[in-house]
């Protein structure tokens, strides 16, 4: 039953299993706040129910992995895997992202307004990801599926042995990995990357941008890679 | 895995918490490696009083004041000894070369944990809460903390395997990662006249790096050396009698935050362990990058 207030969780004097307990109960809903972090692992894991949950500070590793259907926020930064294999559901983080953000995830909405790390989205299979700053190097990594938007710069191995994922990036691409190639940008990616930059709360211009992804060159081995 | 912590002071009001902090950071990395610890300590007025040699020993069976008096005779000085744990720590007016020669005369089979003019290095095997609870770093004083938790991976769990590293004067080096090269270059300071304490990987990182700065090379130089040389995974903290660095290898997978405010530089291998921190809601956070060397100096 919704309640009209948030329910506040102080992770300095619950634990963390108790916190994660309560937001898989069946049939739980409303808003959760979650407060003193202090970096800990593992908050808002395994989440599958239509909750919005704050996380008031900086977490640590995994924070909202696989999340399904909830719509969590984490107002400072997050450790290494967060929103790890997210199926569904909505991740803001309002500061920096570490490395393998969204890793594997399927499905749902990773917003880091600041920086993310090395191998952000890396195998991902169907995530949306939009950071507001910098990527660090091999992001996209195999990328499988889903749209990962940069609007600053991409580092090192941008997309290497990417698959099918669209990647649109405003900034410099220190690098592109191995078969990610630029593409050209058709009504269809500008109208697709307004949408994404609309649902994480930006208003740039799609035309700056530029869309990446597969040179297909990787799908099958050729004769005179034989030895 | 393991767990790296440093705290570099700037603010004098914040020395005598230098021990309370490093003790919460240390024991914070707890859950990275609980097969052993050690800590470096700069500027203690107790363990290493102002303009002494100070010397850090393990494995000496004898007593502090049998121990230091056989250093005093080697040493034509007067040494005083105290035992903090496994670590036996010697000090004296002689400068730490000096006494270091005696005590290598004195304690031939001693390991040498540490040596400078205000670094006491304490380290040993079993969990980081109690090991900081036995050397009594809670109520250390100082203006630089470095610390280290240890889940080792490629050579013993004993005392020569732990870190610190501190294996040049008032140097110090603790290491999160795997150097795949290491028996290479090993093999070549060896040739050079090196002498090597222990099988551990990260020790050859240490002495490479000490014998660039006995070359003359400052930090910064010496760590962009041992990126071009070393291969395989590293966060390395590097502390010296003036300063306090940190560095990444290119793939950057073992973790590593850094926070800095008007009154400290802190480095972990996780923000939880300088979640603690006076002032941190107030610091810049941030990761370092890849193969970027930072360092501050006193």
């Amino acid at each position: 039953m919704d309640t009209l207030t948030a329910t506040t969780f102080d992770l300095t004097t619950t634990p963390l299993r108790d916190v994660n307990a309560a937001l898989h109960a069946d049939g739980v809903s409303g808003e959760y706040v979650v407060t003193g972090p202090s970096g800990t692992h593992n908050i808002a894991v395994g989440v599958n129910a239509p909750v919005k949950i704050t996380v008031d500070g900086h977490v640590g590793y995994y924070a909202a992995g696989m999340n399904q259907q909830a719509e969590i926020v984490i107002s400072g930064n997050a450790g290494t895997g967060v929103a790890e294999n997210m199926m569904s559901g909505t991740v803001v983080v309002a500061g920096n992202a570490s490395q393998s953000a969204a890793a594997t995830a399927h499905g749902g909405l990773l917003v880091v307004h600041g920086d993310a790390a090395a191998r952000c989205g890396i195998s991902m299979k169907g995530v949306d990801i939009v950071v507001g700053g910098d990527v660090g190097h091999n992001s996209a990594f195999m990328a499988q599926a889903g749209r990962l938007v940069v609007r600053g710069n991409a580092g090192d191995g941008l997309g290497d042995s990417i698959y099918e994922a669209r990647l649109y990036v405003r900034g410099d691409v220190g690098a592109l990995g191995a078969d990610c190639v630029a593409k050209e940008m058709r009504p269809e990616h500008v109208e697709e990357l307004a949408g994404l930059l609309k649902a994480a709360g930006y208003e740039d211009d799609p035309a700056e941008y530029t869309r990446y992804g597969s040179a297909r060159r990787l799908y099958h081995f050729r004769a005179h890679n034989t030895y | 895995m393991c767990g790296i912590v440093g705290l570099h002071l700037r603010t004098p009001e914040l020395h005598p918490e230098l021990g309370r902090l490093l003790t919460g950071m240390l024991c914070e990395m707890e859950d990275r490696g609980a097969d052993s610890a050690g800590v470096a300590v700069y500027g203690d007025p107790v363990w290493t009083p102002g303009g002494h040699g100070a010397v850090s020993l393990l494995g000496v069976d004898a007593g502090a004041d049998d121990a230091a008096a056989a250093v005093s005779a080697a040493l034509g000085a007067p040494v005083q000894g105290r035992v903090l744990a496994e670590t036996l720590l010697l000090t004296s007016p002689a400068g730490s070369e000096q006494l270091l020669a005696a005590a290598r005369a004195a304690h031939p089979d001693a390991l040498v944990a540490g040596f400078g003019t205000d670094l006491a290095v304490l380290k040993g095997v079993g969990h980081p809460h109690t090991l900081a609870d036995s050397w009594g770093l809670p109520g250390a004083q100082g203006w630089q903390g470095v610390g280290h938790t240890r889940m080792a991976t490629e050579s013993a769990v004993d005392a020569a395997g732990c870190h610190p590293y501190a294996v040049g004067p008032d140097q110090c080096l603790v290491h999160n990662g795997s150097f795949a090269n290491h028996a290479t270059i090993r093999r070549e300071l060896v040739a050079a006249g090196v002498e090597f304490d222990s099988l551990n990987d990260t020790e050859v990182g240490a002495r490479f790096v000490a014998q660039r700065l006995a070359e003359g090379r400052d930090v910064e130089t010496a760590l962009k050396e041992l990126c071009a040389t070393f291969d395989g995974f590293y966060t390395l903290l590097v502390s010296h009698h003036d300063s306090f660095a940190v560095v990444r290898d290119a793939i950057a997978c073992k973790p590593a935050v850094i926070a800095e405010t008007a009154d400290w530089v802190a480095m972990a291998s996780e923000y939880r362990a300088l979640a603690h921190l006076p002032g941190v809601e107030a610091a810049r956070i941030w990761e370092p990058e890849p193969e970027v060397i930072y360092a501050w100096t006193r």
